[in-house]
């Protein structure tokens, strides 16, 4: 952006000419344009590859997180590689059967997509998400042939923004290891409480489907004690923050009821029962 | 030279300060104060997009045809904006997600194009630059002091960490909930300039209408 003066040649003419003048002013014009689009998009395409890991690493660290993998100690890469990632049909429930990468799948990008997703009726759509991707990944941990937890993204709008997290369920596909947001807009201190440790804590061990396979996990108003009915499909509501509570009940009928991942862990239940 | 340098630096901290004598920038300082930590990065990268954009400004003034200058200043301070922005979501990207759109804001700030159009454009590069310095820490230290008041007394934490124990994790503070939300950082930035005024009484402006007196006589 440095002072450009050369002394001679049409450069030099162009520059010596007044400031008003149009000739000049086009060439001031264009000659900004692209010193700045240049840096710019030096920036953009030098750092892209950092940004992209940064994006990857950050879902990974969530996934290992929710599972209870710790995520400060060893390679998150090579905790990673203990889940088997695979891509669900859901609407069928079951494994899809495709060429698509599940590692490099983006649910995000083929929610979006017409051709790879679904619209929802309004009475559908209770997570307030639009469309759904038609297929979505699961990272299983398993030993040998058992699965010992499952994860499933889940997304949803809560107050101010769509909540993006990942919900890890055990073995049996009914109970809770933990649920966990990685991306959202919520007001901090509030809804923003969603990321607190001890709000999180309380998922372990709740339950999510009644005997007749109903999805009765929900954020309640208030406090869940001992005195509380059914208070294993329970949990306290976020205080001073009703409407994001209730979009993480609504996210979770949602992504664990018929038209989000309902089939899936209904066909991996009754598998479990033979 | 050396004492004009100076005086770009100190003025704007207290006595020409952006956010409470000119009243420029409110819209990010309610925004991102809620903690400290964000507001640490918001003030770096403002204070590096106000800098550099003086220097690059001041530095071509005497090319910019005057019909065009505010796109010209304007294209400046994007490049920089996006760069900043790139920057941190490569180096710093968990602040780069709690500030999300807040950097690129910066843009529309009225400190930056304020400090190019009324400084730059008329003074020579290094000037430029210390003025940017200058009005870019005035607005970190107003913004930080903002950010420790909400985020002790709304939460009870400094950088994220609890420095009072809170009621809902068996502490003795309930914590303000107001001071979370927006409106509180008017509150107290308000409060921020009534204290300077109170301390340096030359800042205090003239009212715009005397109110008259009127005079028993004069109704009738």
């Amino acid at each position: 952006m440095a002072e450009t003066t050369p002394k001679k040649g049409l450069l030099g003419s162009l520059m010596s000419l007044p400031n008003d003048n149009p000739k000049k002013t086009l060439f001031i014009a264009v000659l900004l344009c692209l010193v700045c689009s240049i840096l710019v998009s030096t920036a953009a395409v030098s750092l892209k590859p950092i940004q992209t890991s940064n994006k990857k690493d950050d879902i990974k660290r969530n996934i290992l997180a929710v599972t209870g993998l710790s995520d400060s100690d060893g390679n998150i890469d090579e905790l990673f590689s203990q889940f088997d990632v695979r891509l669900i049909d859901l609407s069928e429930g079951k494994y899809a059967e495709t060429d698509i990468d599940p590692v490099s799948y983006d649910q995000r990008k083929a929610s979006s997509d017409p051709q790879m997703s679904v619209r929802l009726s309004s009475e559908q759509n209770i997570a307030g998400i639009g469309s759904r991707a038609k297929l979505a990944p699961v990272y299983l941990l398993t030993e040998g042939d058992t699965i010992k937890q499952v994860v499933l993204p889940v997304h949803g709008y809560g107050l101010w923004s769509t909540l993006y997290g990942f919900l890890s369920l055990d073995g049996d596909f009914n109970t809770i290891r933990g649920l966990r947001f990685y991306e959202h807009a919520e007001t901090p201190g509030l809804g923003g409480e969603v990321d607190n440790p001890k709000w999180r804590a309380q998922w372990e061990g709740k339950k999510v489907f009644d005997e007749t396979g109903n999805v009765e996990i929900r954020v309640i108003r208030g406090h869940v004690d001992t005195n509380t009915k059914n208070a294993e499909y329970k949990v306290d509501g976020l205080s001073g923050a009703t409407l994001t509570s209730n979009g993480v009940t609504n996210l979770l009928q949602y992504w664990l009821g018929d038209h989000g991942f309902g089939p899936y862990l209904k066909n991996m239940r009754s598998e479990l029962g033979k | 030279m050396a004492s004009q340098a100076k005086t770009n630096v100190v003025d704007p901290l207290i006595d020409n300060n952006p956010i409470t004598l000119q009243v420029l920038g409110i819209c990010s300082a309610l925004a991102v104060t809620t903690n400290m930590m964000s507001s640490l990065i918001m003030c770096i990268a403002l204070t590096t997009v106000t800098a550099f954009s003086g220097l690059f400004i001041s530095a071509i003034r005497k090319h910019i045809p005057t019909n065009i200058r505010i796109i010209v200043q304007m294209t400046i301070i994007a490049s920089l904006v996006i760069i900043v922005d790139q920057v941190l979501k490569a180096y710093a990207y968990e602040a780069s997600k709690s500030l999300s759109v807040f950097v690129g804001l910066i843009i529309t700030n009225c400190i930056v194009l304020g400090r190019a159009e009324a400084y730059a454009m008329k003074n020579p590069p290094m000037l430029s630059f210390l003025d940017g310095i200058g009005n870019g820490l005035g607005y970190s230290l107003i913004l930080m002091a903002v950010a420790f008041f909400r985020e002790l007394l709304g939460a009870g934490k400094l950088f994220g960490h609890q420095v009072i124990p809170v009621a809902n994790e068996g502490g003795w503070y309930i914590p303000n909930g107001l001071m979370l939300l927006p409106p509180s950082a008017f509150f107290v930035i308000g409060l921020m300039i009534w204290a300077i005024r109170s301390w340096k009484k030359e800042q205090v402006e003239k009212p715009d209408y005397q109110i008259h007196q009127v005079h028993r006589t004069e109704v009738l």
